[in-house]
């Protein structure tokens, strides 16, 4: 098969749209996963902090 | 640079000497020709600092038990990048402006005509003013939230110091006729590799730091900084495929052509946008603005989403640059629609903040620095719809060409872009230099309200004389023939022109009021904490985890 524009405008148009609607579910599921929940709750409050120095 | 080792010092000056060198050849193959000048400089700023190094280098060891706490010394130098090129690029945006309404601004002297002051205005605002910002902000972003010191103490340097040398390199070369030719892209080959290398350099540095993280989940800023630095190398090794008339020359062709150049340049162009003024000053706004503000995000997820939202849906908007093109029909609709898409993900991003502001509203009241961070949001809220709406074709051939566009982008880049940057700076400054407070909160009052006023006074004059322009083109009289010439159109804008000058000149004001208090903060405020003790002997284990390695 010939690699022509038309190949490529095909793809775009058909594996392109399904790659992203793929991907956006991934990326749903990944927020809303209910174990992620407490990591990200916590990635929310971590930076208040107070102590300026690395961990060890 | 106290903190080096003098093992580290060794191979910073065998670097420096390496890159000298270098500057030697490229003078001795350029000549005369602008290659050879850039030699010049090349060799010039690498002795310069080869000296710095060398004048160091008797002093005392560093204090070890420096590897127990954050490298900031590099963000300081940042810091001082960032107000420089701050001003020098305002400066010359105000020049430009003014030229605009007044052409023999540029005083019968080639290297100050208009096509060589703009682009050294946006050269040294978005990579010098924008750059540095992102370069310094995100080491300390990087480091609070991983809990972890930079990876090494050489490539922060290396970073800042070879993305500052590109930014001269740039930025001289267009004073001397030096350019690509493509918009944001004008550095040309020679200063386009060194950039892949300093970035190469800054993405393995900050993946380095990241893998010595204590912390288990990698902070979200992170993820903005990262898609920062990953899609600009991309973008910039893509577009800048070029092939140099021969080595001794500055001048090279690109390999894309026709059409396909146009679009190569407008997907970098739009995600220079995309990536470079947006991602990583979302980064800065999802960090310093809970700081600021001492609220947390109001949704974590929501940041998910649209981080993931902004990253893929951007990269296809490009084309949108180019409606009424030879490009094809469908691909000019495809940018047109993502680009239509984007507002979710950016409004989700400027709701997020504002939301996180609700309940603080006091606080925005009292506080300028906050006051600036939740202007940022929005004005990136509205930037990102005037954005959405004129990417629509048929409101693009009205808009098209005109002084609208200058003022969207300006809408972006002041109220944006510098906002957010200014917001982050006064919440940083006194953070890493550890000073109790700014120097004085009532410049940092003065300077929000000379940003504000200017800011709009730019934005509602390039949106009257931009309109005005795209009507005036596109009248017809009865006869079917153009009602204005566009030398008609060129006298409308002249009130316009004086107006978007004196808004700019105010916020170069106050950028300089922010420098000055910066300045005076570091000078006179007394500092927080104990003094540093810098005098401790050499000996001394290093803790587990120590970074002496080389860079890479």
């Amino acid at each position: 098969m010939d690699l022509t524009h038309e190949t490529l405008v095909e793809a775009s148009k058909t594996w392109g749209l399904f790659y992203l609607i793929a991907f956006s579910f991934c990326v749903l599921v990944y927020t809303f996963w209910p174990a992620n929940r407490k990591r990200f709750d916590r990635a929310k409050k971590g930076i208040f902090d107070e102590d300026d120095e690395p961990w060890t | 640079m106290g903190q080096l080792t003098t093992r580290e010092q060794e191979l910073a000056a065998g670097m420096l000497v390496a890159l000298a060198v270098i500057g030697i050849a490229m003078a001795a193959a350029g000549r005369s020709d602008p290659l050879g000048i850039h030699g010049a400089i090349v060799f010039l700023y690498s002795a310069a600092l080869l000296i710095f190094i060398i004048s160091r280098s008797f002093g005392p060891e560093p204090d070890p038990s420096r590897i127990s706490r954050y490298y900031d010394d590099p963000i300081k130098v940042g810091v001082a990048f960032t107000l420089f090129w701050a001003i020098f690029g305002m400066f010359f945006g105000v020049w430009a402006a003014a030229q605009l309404a007044w052409p023999s601004l540029n005083f019968d002297t080639a290297w100050a005509s208009f096509g060589r002051i703009r682009p050294a205005h946006t050269t040294g605002v978005i990579f010098g003013f924008g750059g540095n910002a992102l370069i310094s902000t995100s080491f300390h972003v990087v480091q609070r939230t991983s809990r972890a010191r930079l990876a090494d103490q050489i490539s922060p340097w290396f970073v800042l110091f070879g993305y500052n040398l590109f930014c001269i390199l740039a930025v001289t070369g267009y004073f001397i006729g030096v350019t690509q030719s493509k918009e944001y892209a004008e550095a040309e080959w020679y200063a386009d590799i060194w950039l892949v290398v300093v970035w190469v350099t800054y993405f393995l540095l900050y993946i380095r730091t990241l893998a010595r993280r204590r912390e288990p989940h990698i902070y979200v800023a992170n993820w903005y900084y990262m898609a920062f630095i990953v899609v600009v190398a991309i973008l910039h090794i893509i577009n800048n495929l070029t092939i140099p008339v021969s080595l001794g020359h500055a001048k090279s062709y690109t390999i894309w052509a026709g059409v396909q150049d146009s679009m190569v340049q407008w997907w970098y162009g739009h995600n220079a946008v995309a990536f470079f003024l947006t991602a990583g000053f979302l980064a800065m706004l999802y960090y310093y603005l809970p700081k600021r503000a001492e609220r947390p995000i109001f949704s974590y997820r929501l940041s998910i989403l649209s981080f993931w939202g902004i990253t893929f849906f951007y990269m296809w908007a490009g084309s949108h640059h180019l409606h009424y093109t030879a490009l094809p029909h469908w691909v000019q609709n495809l940018g047109m629609t993502f680009s239509v898409m984007l507002l979710v993900p950016s409004w989700a991003s400027a709701g997020n903040a504002l939301l996180t502001l609700n309940g603080a509203w006091h606080k925005v009241r009292d506080d300028a620095t906050l006051r600036f961070i939740m202007m940022a949001a929005f004005f990136y809220g509205l930037s990102t719809f005037e954005g959405s709406f004129l990417a629509v074709r048929p409101v693009n051939s009205l808009s098209h060409y005109t002084d609208w566009t200058v003022g969207h982008v300006h809408a972006g880049a002041l109220g944006w872009v510098a906002f957010i940057t200014y917001g982050s700076l006064y919440t940083l400054v006194p953070a890493i230099w550890k000073r109790e407070r700014m120097y004085s909160a009532a410049l940092v009052e003065v300077h929000f309200w000379l940003a504000f006023a200017g800011t709009l006074i730019y934005v509602f004059a390039m949106w009257n004389s931009g309109i005005i322009q795209g009507l005036m083109w596109r009248t017809y009289t009865d006869d079917g023939t153009l009602a204005y010439s566009f030398v008609d159109s060129l006298l409308a804008m002249y009130p316009y022109y004086i107006a978007r000058a004196f808004g700019g000149l105010l916020f170069l004001i106050g950028a300089v009021v922010a420098t000055y208090n910066i300045w005076m903060t570091v000078r006179e405020v007394p500092v927080t904490s104990g003094e540093r003790k810098d005098d401790l002997p050499l000996a001394g284990p290093f803790p587990e985890g120590a970074a002496t390695g080389p860079a890479e």
